[in-house]
């Protein structure tokens, strides 16, 4: 039996707003084994980004537990958790706003490489070239400004980054959501194939059960803060037995007739 | 069937010296059609309806000409032409109540008085099935959801009944569920009022659901255009059918293997 690389226990979270408590996450609990990809999906307020925000401890639950690599990992606090964060890496929706638009390509690789000790300074434009091959990018590109680039190339800067310090998991928050369909199928290939290569497991966060289906390995169905269901993720989408999958299902986009879904 | 919009030799430019967004476009609009318009970033699609509805940035340059054969005059936007546009949070003011920015557009293209306007606000908010139309007039955007927030920017749009409709990606912001809702939401309103629709979308699949006609846009010129089913199942171009191969739908060839298959 493998150990999982991540488990999620009885997590909750509740916001104030206004004068109301409303909970965004109640007693989610799942795990991500290694090299694996987990989606997580469900409508817009299902609370996909705030466990995602919660793991990355940007938020703090109000219960609940996460152990990742074996560790407790909401016990972390200062420089053990940033030592440990290398192992946690994350890619947003939109490279715009992930980024410093003035910096330069070289610059956003090495500050992780610089940050996390992972090499020395002589070392680094090489370890920067060497990251940019990885993701199919030309190593001509190191001296260009985030703006200066096309938002299918930021999106492989942005993943880039995320590999720099070897993570073993990676939150990718609707990451490919904004990207034009041709330059979407290139950035699963290369997310897959890094997956191939290094056994990196995926927190993949969607919307679209189509991509969910293709993509990850499991699924977990979220509503309202809660699990509606969770599994396999061909056999969950195929087959929905909450009311959110058969609704999520029935909402995605179907080619009219050429398919007979 | 008639024309409800002409448009020959359209080409746009947003400096003088720059590269055309739009060139070459030759394009009738059926009145009462759905026509949906489906590009990659950069193909044009949203510089036509801009152009269409008259809202090109001052400095842009335009050539060729959009004729109005379905209209007695020269059209007048947001009263012959509603448009929504992605972002519902950009095209509404935030510090007005819903109720009243609707009563605006009634008020300035119908002639109607203040409390005539307000009175078909509040149908129209019922309309786009708002809840509690007659509480949500007062509320400020900020106390709706987006898919709130999208229907009252579609009540606004359709509040001084126009002929043409242009959605330019009013959907891709909302999750699918929504999404699905103000697409059904559209189709009705435009069956019940008999107006053209342009939808403009970067996703064919959702196109396919709605339009009559589909039009394919790559780097500022058309590629082809065609009845709806005609492009989903005989693409004539090839880029259209990389476009449909890149669709990844729930009956989508899996990317990876089973669990506790492969490398696992």
């Amino acid at each position: 039996m493998r150990k999982p690389l991540l488990t999620i226990s009885g997590l909750a979270k509740a916001f104030r707003r206004g004068g109301n408590i409303v909970p965004a996450v109640e007693g989610v609990g799942f795990e991500v084994m290694p090299g694996e990809t987990l989606a997580l999906a469900g409508p817009s307020g299902s609370g996909k980004s705030t466990i995602a925000r919660l793991l990355l401890r940007l938020v703090e639950p109000d219960s609940g537990e996460i152990r990742f690599v074996g560790e407790d990992w909401l016990a972390l606090r200062g420089a053990a958790l940033r030592a440990r964060r290398a192992r946690m890496q994350m890619v947003f929706q939109d490279p715009n706003a992930a980024f410093n638009p003035r910096a330069t390509v070289a610059r956003v690789l090495d500050d992780p490489l610089r940050i996390h000790g992972i090499a020395p300074r002589a070392e680094r434009p090489r370890r920067i070239a060497s990251l940019l091959e990885r993701v199919g990018l030309p190593a001509g590109l190191a001296g260009r400004a985030i703006h200066e680039i096309s938002g299918g190339q930021r999106q492989r800067v942005a993943i880039a980054r995320a590999i720099a310090t070897k993570p073993s998991l990676i939150v990718l928050d609707e990451a490919v959501s904004a990207l034009d369909m041709s330059v979407r199928g290139q950035i699963l290939e290369l997310l897959l194939a890094l997956q191939d290569e290094e056994r990196i497991a995926y927190l993949f966060i969607s919307h679209d059960l189509g991509l969910v289906r293709a993509f990850a390995h499991r699924v977990v169905l979220l509503e309202a803060g809660r699990i509606a269901e969770q599994g396999e993720a061909r056999t969950v989408i195929d087959a929905p037995k909450s009311a959110i999958g058969r609704a999520l299902v029935a909402a995605a986009p179907k080619l009219v007739g050429r398919n007979s879904l | 069937m008639s024309a409800l919009a002409s448009i020959r030799g359209l080409g746009v430019a947003y400096r003088r010296d720059g590269a055309a967004a739009l060139a070459g476009i030759d394009l009738d609009i059926m009145a009462g059609e759905r026509l949906a318009i489906i590009g990659e970033s950069g193909s044009g699609k949203s510089t036509l309806a801009l152009a269409l509805a008259g809202l090109l940035p001052a400095g842009a340059v335009q050539e060729g000409r959009i004729g109005w054969p379905g209209l007695a005059h020269a059209p007048l936007g947001g009263h012959d032409i509603g448009f929504v546009f992605q972002d519902p949070a950009g095209s509404l003011d935030p510090v007005m109540p819903v109720g009243r920015q609707v009563a605006e557009v009634a008020r300035a293209h119908l002639g109607l008085s203040w409390r005539q306007a307000q009175e078909r606000a509040r149908e129209l908010l019922a309309r786009v099935r708002l809840p509690e139309p007659d509480a949500v007039q007062h509320a400020f955007p900020h106390q709706l959801s987006g898919g709130q927030k999208q229907r009252v920017a579609i009540a606004a749009a359709i509040a001084a009944r126009p002929k043409l409709l242009i959605a330019d990606e009013a959907t891709s912001a909302l999750d699918t569920i929504v999404q699905a809702e103000i697409v059904a939401l559209i189709r009705q309103l435009v069956a019940e009022d008999g107006l053209t629709l342009l939808f403009i979308s970067h996703d064919i699949a959702l196109a396919s659901e709605l339009a009559d006609r589909i039009a394919v846009f790559r780097a500022g010129r058309m590629v082809e255009i065609g009845a709806a089913a005609a492009i989903v199942t005989r693409p004539g171009e090839a880029y259209t059918r990389a476009l449909l191969d890149a669709h990844i739908g729930l009956d989508a060839a899996p990317l990876v293997a089973r669990p506790g298959q492969g490398d696992a």
